[in-house]
């Protein structure tokens, strides 16, 4: 097959104007909210989104339509939101989506909002991405004006609202609960689930939230069939998926690959391997709150969610982090630790004080004046954090940090045995926004 | 640009608290906004938004006046502000210089980016310098990654950068002018 033939989310990509609603129309656009709203219904729209297999591309792979089912028959009234929030170091394809493709994820934030019959539809753009806040909330516009939106969507007398709300810097709003809790006007705090949100969310109502990228997979579902989706990935990990790859490979950038491709393969024949000069060491696969990868774990396994689950990571956001040989793990481990520490919300006691902690560990090894038992203590604290808080923002701290451990330890030691002489980075160390 | 810092158009009617000034374009988005929220609560951060667009900070008064819009206290509006790493409560330099120090930027260089413009413009990361104009902020990812080192200013993301780069950039905004950014080709139509 050729390359071109596996681009379902990125086909638009790099099209003239293909942001226009008039171009996306040319291109059978809104072709699949007909098919929806005229013959389909929202139950054939959940059973079809079901059968194709589509996982949520946001980071944990729940199956779409069986998240969908969730929601109580005979609730009056159901939300449906769009997690554009996109804040996971390494990770920046809904933006690539939302820039070039508008109207895909609006087709398909439509529809998914149709088939829970969602009477209103927000779709949650972290705060960094001004321009294209402004460029989303166009095409919204443009939606209206031709009536996909609003009252009696194409005469089906389906009414629906769509509001693009903007965040304000929080990496803790791209949590489901966190980002209901932040569009009420409230602190973007997770909360404990049960309830989920799909049976009680925004003002108390059912709500679904999606990833940008899987509400973008559905048009095609409709318009092409389930058995087209599948004839792309593996059994369990259908369809296609895009990477934003990071790093110094020669074609960094988001990608489209069917699931189950060899990393191998994508490695070389994608990326393009290694930029000049550099060798690959470690490979973080879905974003950075995922398990490190040496190069050597990372060139025998495919990119799925099953085979990268086998191999000790997980496929995530999808949010691919190039790691080359000259760089110290400690270093990056410590750039990590800032982040979460940084980001923890502050309502768990083992989140709030142990990503600080942790983050503390690892600078004072870089200070060279660490210990050996500071290494054991840095497991310790992963222990007393891991499932044991609200969200899994604990959990993103203590995968990277558990892993970096686990495969890089010499790194850690080495710093101790040195401590009697400042390393060259100690300067920075010491200033690292502490 | 309103996007950088607001200077505000005061001349505009008052509204509400204590000579708490939104000029009528904004007042006309207000109302849109809190017809559009479901609830009024919900419409928070909207109008947050549409107050530091336009002032460039949300001031005590700004606190005010939207806790009575909407009905909520005032300690919950300085919650939302404190809480959201954009909001700011006090006037910012004119141009807010973000860099991305997270990993992948940091793989490709964001470190001595950053040690570099901290030297030309005599600051250190988070300080602002003396005469106001800029403040040198290390931030965390901007989404960016694949084409960092990355720089936000405003609504404007600067990608691939180098010192060479930063240094066009930072020469543009001395002389007042802002260099189009990568982002920029997007807001045209
Ligand atoms: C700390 C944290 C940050 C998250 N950030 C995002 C994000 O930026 N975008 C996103 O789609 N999902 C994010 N998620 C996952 C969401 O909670 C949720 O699972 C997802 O939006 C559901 O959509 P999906 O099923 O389509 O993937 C995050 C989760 C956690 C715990
Ligand atoms: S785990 Fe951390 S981020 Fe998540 S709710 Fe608890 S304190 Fe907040
Ligand atoms: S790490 Fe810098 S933009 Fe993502």
């Amino acid at each position: 097959m050729n390359r071109d033939d596996y681009r379902i989310l990125s086909k638009r990509f790099g099209t003239k104007d293909g942001h226009k609603l008039s171009v996306y129309e040319s291109q059978g656009g809104y072709q699949a909210l007909r098919k929806a709203v005229g013959d389909l219904g929202p139950a054939k729209v959940t059973e079809l989104v079901k059968e194709s297999g589509l996982r949520g591309r946001g980071g944990a792979g729940f199956p779409a339509g069986v998240k969908w089912g969730f929601v109580p028959k005979d609730a009056d009234t159901v939300y449906f939101m769009v997690n554009a929030d996109e804040s996971e170091p390494g990770t920046f394809k809904d933006r690539f989506l939302l820039d070039y493709d508008p109207h895909a994820v609006i087709e398909g934030s439509i529809i998914s909002s149709f088939a829970v019959n969602a009477c209103l539809c927000v779709i949650y753009i972290r705060g960094e991405f001004g321009w294209l806040i402004d460029r989303t909330q166009k095409a919204v516009d443009e939606a209206y004006a031709a009536g996909f939106l609003g009252e009696n969507i194409l005469g089906s007398g389906y009414k629906l609202d769509m509001i693009v709300h903007k965040g304000a810097g929080a990496y803790i709003c791209g949590e489901e609960t966190g980002l209901i809790n932040s569009v009420t006007g409230r602190k973007g705090q997770p909360l404990i689930k049960p309830p989920f949100p799909a049976v009680s969310g925004f003002l108390g109502k059912p709500t679904i939230v999606n990833n940008v990228e899987t509400v973008a997979s559905v048009p095609f579902i409709l318009n092409e069939g389930v058995e087209a989706y599948r004839a792309h990935g593996t059994e369990k990990s259908a369809g296609t998926k895009l990477f934003s790859v990071s790093g110094p490979v020669r074609n960094p950038g988001v990608h489209e690959i069917p699931l189950g491709l060899p990393f191998r393969d994508f490695f070389n024949d994608w990326l393009g391997g290694m930029a000049e000069g550099e060798e690959l060491k470690a490979v973080i696969m879905g974003g950075s709150s995922v398990p490190v990868l040496t190069a050597e774990e990372a060139m025998n396994t495919r990119l799925d969610y099953e085979s990268l689950a086998e191999a000790g990571t997980m496929l995530g956001s999808g949010g691919m982090i190039i790691i080359p040989a000259r760089c110290d793990m400690v270093e990056l481990i410590q750039v990590l630790m800032h982040f979460y520490w940084d980001e923890s919300c502050g309502q768990c006691t083992p989140c709030r004080e142990g990503t600080g902690w942790l983050h503390r560990i690892v600078r004072r090894l870089r200070r060279g004046e660490g210990t050996l038992e500071d290494i054991d203590l840095l497991d310790k604290v992963c222990g007393g954090m891991a499932g044991l808080t609200i969200c899994p923002l604990a959990d993103a701290a203590v995968m990277p940090m558990q892993s970096f451990l686990q495969r890089f330890r010499a790194e850690f030691e080495a710093l101790v045995h040195d401590s009697k002489q400042p390393g060259p980075a100690s300067r920075w160390a010491r200033e690292f926004r502490s | 640009m309103s996007d950088t810092k607001g200077t505000g158009d005061m001349s505009a009617q008052a509204a509400g608290a204590k000579g708490f000034f939104l000029p009528g374009e904004d007042q006309e988005a207000f109302a849109k906004i809190v017809e559009k929220y479901p609830t009024k609560r919900s419409a928070l951060m909207p109008t947050l938004w549409l107050i530091q667009d336009r002032h460039g900070y949300i001031s005590d008064e700004a606190v005010t006046w939207t806790a009575e819009q909407l009905e909520v206290s005032e300690a919950k509006v300085r919650e939302i502000i404190s809480f959201y790493f954009m909001y700011r409560d006090t006037p910012q330099a004119k141009y807010v210089l973000q860099v991305c120090h997270n990993i992948s930027c940091h793989i490709m260089g964001s470190r001595s980016l950053i040690a570099h413009m901290e030297k030309k413009l005599g600051v250190r990361r988070n300080e602002t310098t003396p005469d106001g104009m800029f403040a040198l902020e290390g931030v965390e990812c901007l989404g960016a990654c694949g084409m960092g080192p990355c720089m936000q200013v405003g609504k404007h993301l600067y990608e691939h950068l180098t010192p060479e780069k930063a240094d066009e950039i930072l020469d543009g905004m001395r002389r007042g002018e802002l260099l189009p950014a990568d982002t920029d080709r997007d807001l045209e139509d």
